[in-house]
């Protein structure tokens, strides 16, 4: 339609659209590779599924603007080729298995945590493994030496013996970068690194498998929360259901609205009457107490919060002005016409009356949106956000709770908050736009 | 050209007024002249689309904003008042010295005012009395118009079409300006009501010795003032005459067919009409701008006419060269 | 243009008689007003009762197959009222209006269907009349649509059929253009053709070039006049200009609030208007002559009257030169015929 091509008149509209189509394939992509399944249970977590995430870790981007980096997470999987995993078959039933792990550390500052999961296969007799630690300036550590079970999590972190051993009273993912552990001002010795297991399994079909995770301080593309989950999950997750929430609420809200407003003006008389006398009493009522307590007595979905959203604002506010558009349009020459040739009533209304409110419903619609969008935010924020679903607000929430600002991590609150707003940046431009095509009066301004 | 010799109230030179709009630069005044003597009347004939009322605005300096060309000299009382800056011309000029009355004004009055305070305003908005004479002023002017004086007090929506029209003609003239604008005056307006508007504009002119620039498309009720007339097609004036050669010997094709389409009452006279219409002011055509509708059109006229001075009328066109 | 509904006694059903065949035998007249009053009822706060506006207030004649008649009269003067009563947009307070011979007020949604396909609407404001969103294709398929006019072949040749016929070809020039795309002249000729293309009976047709350039005005009656010669229309023309009635109807009506002051044929009543307003509205329609600036014209003082409350007896008499004391502020004039099919409501003439 040549409005469309208008469009490409106006800067900020084309600028509102990239963000948009931006906005859009990030939820096809969302949806494409996480289906709505997964992402729930991803986003319920668990020691298994975030379990290789530092917690509360910024993005790794941030590092770029550090002139020390700080360590990302370094994950080494003895199942991997990379990894030296030898096999050597002893006297009777012992095999020994030898696991090198060796990384790069050239980063400044320590890690969060170092951990090493072990994946064992035997029957009876547990693995014995011997861990030694390899600094680059020769030192070598002797962290422990343990029996494992089938899956056995051994956090070098927490291991205070160890601690204890390295002295200092540094905690041992520090002590081990240490170039001193024992010195004043703390810092890390950058460098090649290598972990040593030496296992010794008792039956011939046994086998031991170590992953061993580093922690860094900043991890992946948007940093994790507090119970690990990366916060990508969330965000790319969030988009979906915040272009989806936002959209239905205001294609639902507009177009009931819309005729609403086209029947009453139409009939006039009581039907119109009690339309406004309930726009009136709707407009009294608070929208957020009422969700609150539907959120609190009934149900959280996000569903139910959608269509009650949708119902209370319905009859809100823009009856009045579509409205006032009817009541002009009413008095055309050509609905008069129409009626002469003999057009019934809902003729008129949905074919000769609608039509001319669209070109103030569209821009309506379009700005519409990122209320409804913020409206979701701020449901999850005060806790009433669906219980399962990833969503910015969500995020948000957590973040709140979870004192984000008082520990300095401010990601987290500016990641959902910035793609809110860019979400209602862009509606806003396009909008605003739209207003001004289909508006033309507005144009000289 | 006026026969009134020196006594020009105004004199327009090479006026053009074009507007930059999406598709191109549409040139809605292309080069006017014209001329205006004191206490005379001037009808400046001419169809929807011809630049007509884009004349009126340009000499009034009402420009919109999407102004490309404005150039040309307007000479009243000898002044250039095209020179004068955008806050003396405001102050001097609009609604001191020439005012008007635009199209559907009865419409444009200010609901939520009293019709006395709006025409009492432009007084008081150029200084030229405070509050008290200001409303003797528009008093005066009621009187003038022919609407009783009781109604100072009323809102506009409680008087009739032909009422308010009155007052918009007294809100154009409580200055005493030597120059009044009438854009359409009467084309809303019934039988009855427009002869009784003319009745009040002949009474004016005559009392206050006002000059008009009437501008309409309906020539019958044009000649119920015009001393003289001025034909406007595509942005030029093709032809300027008195009133008396023009109404009995319109010499311009296109006036001549304009009359031809006008049906007359008391004389049996089939009309006829024009078929083609006017050429777009986005880019007009060079030469005649009348040519392609014409039937008199021959080789000459690609280019376009001068003016020649014939039988008292002057006319833009080659037939008469 | 006597009353003649003698017609009544062939009781026809409303529905066969608005057919072809119906048309075809009709003898008496094809619209017949009588005594029709519109009343609209003024309302204080919503439900006291306030008044009425007397819009149409005893309205009577005939209109006969192929026969133009011209309504004459200034705002206020009810004839929009009127009209709109003739359309069926409104219904009678009083009176009746019936249509080849039956009461429109009486037909059931069927017939009043019929009924609404037998008379187009051309209305004043051409661009004003028009959907602005539809093309010219479904502003003309519009109607048809409504009508249950289904085959789209029968759809097509009718839209060509009447395109040609308001010289709107080619056809597909126009057809997906949208009325800002036209000029006022074209706009005004999809109105006909919308009008047309039902094949109605009868035309009322509202100002209809008052907002036409005058270049344009005269192609527009002239084919307005082609189109009732070639389908035996009968016209009612709405207008307030008297110069451009006289040479597109054969009768002119006079109406002055609510009522038809005078009736005749065209060239009789420019020649010898008998009622003093006529006389009025003549001697202000100005023709082209440079000495109407020298002259001021004589009109009635005051305006028209309210509709509300409108003077006892004539209702011109507060304005009127000629007024008889003691008679026209008492009685309504009735309508006299001082010269044969000329008819004037003025006591002047008793």
């Amino acid at each position: 339609m040549k409005s469309l091509r208008e469009l490409t008149h106006y800067p900020s509209a084309l600028m509102g659209l990239a963000i948009i189509l931006a906005l859009v394939v990030l939820s096809i992509y969302a949806l494409a590779s996480m289906p709505y399944s997964e992402a729930v249970r991803l986003w319920r977590g668990g020691e298994d599924v975030w379990y290789d995430r530092p917690k509360n870790a910024a993005p790794t981007w941030t590092n770029l603007f550090r002139e020390q980096k700080l360590p990302t997470t370094i994950t080494m999987d003895s199942r991997d080729e990379s990894i030296e995993k030898d096999i050597e078959v002893g006297a009777g039933d012992m095999t020994n298995i030898h696991m090198s792990f060796e990384f790069d550390y050239p980063y400044h500052g320590f890690p969060r945590e170092i951990s090493i999961f072990f994946n064992a296969e035997f029957e009876r007799k547990q693995p014995h493994v011997s861990i030694t630690w390899l600094t680059p300036d020769g030192r070598e550590i002797r962290i422990a030496d343990k029996s494992v079970g089938v899956r056995e999590s051994y956090r070098i972190s927490q291991d205070s013996t160890l601690q204890r051993r390295l002295g200092g009273g540094v905690a041992p993912h520090q002590g081990l970068f240490a170039v001193d552990p024992k010195a004043d001002d703390l810092v890390s010795l950058q460098g090649t690194y290598t972990l040593r297991i030496e296992a010794v399994v008792f039956e011939p079909e046994a086998d031991l498998d170590a992953e061993v995770v580093i922690y860094g301080q900043v991890h992946g593309i948007a940093g994790t929360d507090h119970r690990r989950r990366e916060l990508s999950v969330a965000l790319l997750w969030g988009t979906p259901i915040a272009l989806a929430f936002g959209l239905l609420a205001a294609v639902g809200t507009t177009m009931t609205t819309m005729i609403i407003a086209g029947v009453g003006t139409w009939f006039g008389g009581w039907v119109d009457a009690l339309i406004q006398r309930v726009t009136e009493v709707n407009l009294i009522l608070p929208m957020l107490p009422i969700l609150i307590m539907i959120g609190t007595f009934y149900s959280r979905s996000i569903w139910l919060m959608l269509g009650v959203l949708i119902l209370l604002s319905i009859f809100g506010g823009a009856i009045k002005i579509y409205r006032a558009i009817f009541i002009q349009v009413k008095e055309s020459p050509y609905i008069e016409a129409a009626q002469a040739y003999g057009a019934g009533n809902f003729r008129l209304i949905f074919r000769y009356l609608i039509p001319r409110i669209i070109p103030t419903l569209i821009p309506n619609l379009v700005t519409l949106v990122p209320t409804f969008v913020f409206i979701e935010a701020a449901l999850a924020l005060l806790g009433l956000g669906d219980p399962v679903l990833p969503t910015w607000g969500k995020i948000i929430s957590d973040a709140y709770n979870f004192g984000a600002l008082y520990h300095g991590f401010y990601y987290w609150v500016l990641e959902p908050s910035a793609l809110l707003m860019l979400t209602a940046l862009a509606f806003s431009l396009l909008g605003f736009s739209l207003d001004r095509i289909f508006n033309p009066r507005l144009r000289g301004m | 050209m006026s026969d009134n010799g020196n006594n020009i109230l105004m004199r327009v030179e090479d006026l053009r007024l074009y507007f930059r709009t999406r598709n191109g630069v549409v040139q809605a005044v292309d080069g006017v002249d014209l001329d205006l003597g004191y206490n005379e009347a001037i009808v400046v004939l001419g169809e929807s689309g011809c630049g007509k009322t884009s004349l009126a605005k340009a000499v009034l300096r009402l420009l919109p904003r999407n102004v490309d060309t404005y150039s040309g000299h307007v000479y009243l009382n000898g002044t250039d008042v095209m020179a004068l800056d955008d806050r003396d011309f405001r102050r001097d000029v609009r609604w001191v010295k020439m005012s008007m009355v635009p199209q559907a004004a009865m419409n444009a009055l200010n609901p939520v005012l009293r019709v006395g305070d709006q025409v009492a305003e432009p007084m008081t908005a150029h200084y030229l009395a405070d509050k008290e004479e200001a409303l003797a002023q528009a008093r005066r002017m009621f009187q003038h118009v022919g609407v009783p004086v009781d109604f100072l007090h009323r809102y506009a929506f409680e008087l009739s079409g032909g009422m308010r029209q009155r007052v918009a003609l007294a809100m154009a003239l409580v200055t005493m300006p030597n120059l009044v604008f009438l854009d359409e005056p009467t084309s809303a307006l019934d039988v009855l009501t427009q002869a009784n508007i003319f009745n009040v504009l002949k009474q004016i002119k005559n009392e206050l010795e006002v000059s008009f620039i009437l501008i309409t498309h309906d020539i019958a009720t044009s000649s119920e003032l015009a001393d003289r007339v001025a034909v406007m097609y595509a942005g030029h004036i093709v032809e300027v005459s008195h009133a008396s050669l023009f109404f009995a010997e319109p010499l311009h094709p296109y006036s001549r067919m304009l009359m031809d389409s006008v049906p007359r009452l008391k004389v049996e006279q089939e009309p006829t009409f024009i078929t083609g219409h006017p050429p777009s002011l986005l880019g007009p055509p060079s030469g005649c701008r009348f040519a392609d509708r014409c039937p008199s059109r021959f080789e000459k006229c690609a280019e376009e006419p001068s003016v020649f001075e014939v039988k008292g009328h002057r006319v833009k066109c080659w037939l008469y060269g | 243009m006597s009353v003649d509904i003698r017609n009544r006694e062939e009781e026809v059903e409303n529905e066969t008689l608005l057919d072809k065949g119906g048309y075809e035998k009709l003898s008496g007249a094809l619209l017949s007003v009588r005594d029709l009053r519109v009343w609209f009822e003024l309302k204080r706060f919503g439900f006291l009762h306030a008044g009425y506006v007397r819009a149409v207030d005893g309205v009577n004649f005939d209109l006969h197959r192929g026969e133009a008649i011209g309504i004459v009269g200034e705002s206020g003067c009810g004839k929009t009222t009127l009209m709109k009563t003739i359309l069926g947009l409104y219904r009678p307070t009083e009176g009746e209006v019936s249509f080849a011979g039956s009461e429109v007020d009486t037909f059931g949604s069927q017939a009043l269907q019929s009924y609404r396909s037998s008379v187009g609407y051309v209305q004043q404001d051409p661009y004003g009349a028009l959907p602005p969103f539809m093309n010219v294709q479904s502003i003309l398929e519009e109607p048809m649509r409504i009508h249950g006019i289904k085959d789209e072949l029968e759809r097509d040749r009718r839209i060509r059929d009447v395109m040609s016929e308001v010289k709107m070809t080619p056809a597909d020039d126009f057809l997906n253009k949208y009325p800002h795309m036209l000029s006022g002249g074209q706009q005004q000729r999809v109105v006909i053709a919308r009008a047309m293309i039902l094949e109605p009976r009868l035309i009322v047709a509202d100002e209809p070039v008052s907002m036409l350039d005058a270049s344009v005005r005269v192609e527009i009656l002239r084919l307005l006049q082609k189109l009732q010669d070639s389908h035996d229309l009968a016209v009612i023309y709405i207008t307030h200009d008297l110069s451009t009635v006289r040479y597109f109807s054969e009768y002119i009506f006079v109406m002055y609030a609510g009522k038809l002051i005078e009736r005749a044929r065209v060239h009789e009543l420019l020649a010898n208007p008998l009622h003093p307003y006529t006389h009025a509205l003549l001697e202000a329609t100005p023709d082209p002559d440079y000495q109407n600036a020298l002259t001021q014209k004589e009109i009635p003082p005051g305006e028209p009257p309210s509709l509300v409350n409108p003077p006892s007896g004539c209702r011109f008499h507060p304005r009127c030169s000629r007024m008889i004391q003691g008679l026209c502020e008492v009685e309504i004039p009735p309508d006299f015929e001082p010269e044969p099919e000329h008819f004037a409501a003025c006591w002047l003439h008793r």
